[in-house]
């Protein structure tokens, strides 16, 4: 399959990159060699094999639900790119 | 002291022949000299001594000391340890400092190890040669102009070229034993649920373990037990009990099955690396070990299928960082390509703060696990690919029922040259064609010294076993270290 430079953009918006128009270039050039090489999945039959989401399937861990220890809001907040002094702050979302 | 293993020096401190702050000031004068080699990243000559100073104050006290006692071990810096820099090889969490300690950090403070530094990587554990570091390339201490191998090629370095005695890495689709193998150590990746990743910064949460680099078996053993174990803050951790790895390791297994993989001899495989891989199996045989070929025949997808599922779940564990609560912020987001005149301030901020903070090929995996699972692709990709990864994982199981381990080659070439595939995504994919497969089925993995070439690279043989089978790996790998010397071999440093 050939991805085009557009559907490469729309690709980099779902995952939130701000891509130049050179980077744009090189990654649709790279990722449809990659995607070609990928092809070859469809090669064997897995007609009725079930899909393996982890090596060793371990199922159902529960635990006791009590109350533990939680991060205290300073240590929370510790790194963060901009804040005050009880949230992050972020650019407005709503208009 | 150079040289010099975990156990030898614990020998020596127990007996008060050095003391732990002796050890620490050795290799912090070695980890200076050879900084050239850039495996180490934010060493804190300070932190270390302080904690080499406890170790002998306790010992002085005559209190109980822990079984990795005044022992410099060296971090990948993908492993969050409180309040130190943990910036994954990343400019995007380069101010970061975990709120608190990994699980194998807290087992290692709690064994009275020294944390020795954090150890350069590939960003996010994402490459196969150190490159795609922010701090720049680790060299290869066998030939500086060499790739150590990635992505935890600092921790392989730093053990090659005596920084520290161990270090630990992390194995996503053959992190830590490639890099063992292209730098001449010992590296060992534990089956999935052996160790707590609670800590390790995400990369593929159903690939990823962590695990020990050392320079022989007994050191492996002793801190493959310190790191091993359920952990209740990683849900996929496994409550198997942790055998105690150094009391049984020079005891030969009882059955000695090798099988070598067909797939693995093929195309592609460098002539000299066969050759010390075919020595290998002639010591075996001398050590009374049956041998017989077997068969992998999925094995061929294990590239394409790994490359599905790990960029998938990067893109969902890297989707994280965005600028909000941690990482990087960029400063300016205003419009600047066509088209983002129409995107949100917060969306365009996040954009800019990933498009900045983010190296060339964590875009390229983020963009390709995005591809995958978005609709009308998911099931063709990533759906598809789980389904051969079970193929995969029955070949393995079917070839068990056969034999004990399975023997081949770690690499299918040694260490190539810096730059060399930094332009050709796919070629340096394929150098972890023998490591990935064992990812995708969680089986544990190790790679030993098996030689040299005739231009002084090492060679490194990789065994696999079933799941929670470590002991067997280790016990049917020191077979071989017995009847061989590559164990000792040392890079001609200055």
């Amino acid at each position: 399959m050939s991805l085009t430079i557009d559907e490469v953009a729309k690709v980099a918006l779902l995952a939130r990159l701000r891509l130049s128009p050179e980077e744009l270039a090189t990654f649709t050039g790279q990722l449809n060699a990659i995607v070609d090489f990928m092809a070859q999945l469809q090669e064997p039959d897995t007609s009725g094999v079930e899909p393996l989401a982890h090596g060793v399937e371990v199922r159902n861990v529960f635990r006791d639900d009590v109350l533990g220890p939680a991060l205290p809001r300073e240590k929370a907040l510790a790194n963060a790119p901009k804040r005050n002094d009880e949230g992050f702050l972020v650019p407005a979302v709503l208009e | 002291m150079t040289a010099a293993t975990a156990t030898g020096l614990l020998a020596q401190i127990h007996a008060g022949a050095v003391t732990a702050v002796e050890v620490a000031r050795f290799y912090l004068d070695r980890a200076e000299k050879l900084g050239r080699l850039n495996a180490l990243v934010n060493l804190d000559p300070e932190a270390v001594l302080a904690q080499a100073k406890a170790v002998d104050e306790k010992r002085k006290a005559g209190q109980p000391l822990g079984p990795l006692a005044g022992i410099p071990v060296a971090i990948k810096d993908v492993l969050c340890v409180e309040g130190e820099p943990t910036t994954c090889g990343s400019r995007m969490l380069k101010n970061f400092r975990p709120p608190y300690d990994a699980t194998v950090i807290a087992k290692l403070k709690a064994a009275d190890a020294v944390l020795f530094g954090k150890a350069n990587m590939d960003e996010f554990a994402m490459g196969s040669s150190t490159e795609n570091s922010a701090y720049g390339p680790t060299r290869n201490p066998w030939d500086e102009d060499r790739i150590p191998g990635g992505s935890s090629g600092g921790s392989a370095a730093a053990v090659a070229a005596d920084l520290a005695p161990l270090s630990l890495g992390t194995d996503t689709g053959g992190s830590i034993r490639q890099p063992a193998g292209l730098c001449g150590v010992v590296g060992l990746k534990p089956t999935y649920g052996r160790v707590s990743r609670y800590g390790l910064i995400a990369f593929a949460s159903s690939l990823d373990q962590v695990g020990p680099f050392a320079h022989d078996l007994a050191d492996t053993a002793l801190l493959l037990k310190v790191l091993s174990g359920r952990d209740p803050h990683d849900s996929t951790s496994v409550d198997t009990p942790v055998p105690d790895y150094s009391a049984t390791l020079d005891t030969p297994p009882k059955t000695l099955r090798v099988g070598l993989v067909r797939e693995f001899f093929g195309d592609g495989l460098d002539p000299e690396i066969e050759a010390a891989i075919r020595e290998a199996v002639r010591v075996y045989e001398a050590a009374g070990a049956t041998v017989k070929e077997v068969s992998l025949p999925h094995s061929k997808y294990g590239i394409p299928a790994y490359y599905v599922v790990a960029t998938a779940e990067c893109s969902s564990n890297l989707a994280r960082y965005d600028g909000t609560i941690y990482g990087h912020r960029a400063e300016d987001f205003s419009p600047k390509y066509p088209g983002e005149e129409g995107l949100p301030p917060l969306v365009r901020m996040m954009m800019a703060s990933r498009a900045e903070g983010f190296g060339a090929e964590v875009k390229r995996r983020i963009m390709l696990g995005t591809f995958a699972l978005s609709a009308g692709y998911a099931d063709q990709y990533y759906n598809q690919a789980l389904k051969v990864r079970r193929l995969i994982r029955n070949d393995f199981d079917a070839a068990f029922k056969e034999v004990d381990v399975l023997l081949g080659p770690t690499s299918p070439t040694p260490a190539f040259k810096l730059g060399e595939k930094t332009s050709d995504p796919l070629s340096m994919y394929l150098s972890d064609i023998y490591t990935i497969t064992a990812n995708l089925a969680g089986i544990p993995g190790l790679s030993v010294p098996c030689g040299l070439t005739k231009s002084g690279l090492p060679i490194g043989m990789q065994l696999l076993a079933p799941a929670f089978a470590e002991e067997t790996l280790l016990r049917t790998a020191r077979v071989f270290e017995r009847a061989t010397d590559w164990h000792t071999r040392r890079p001609a440093l200055v």
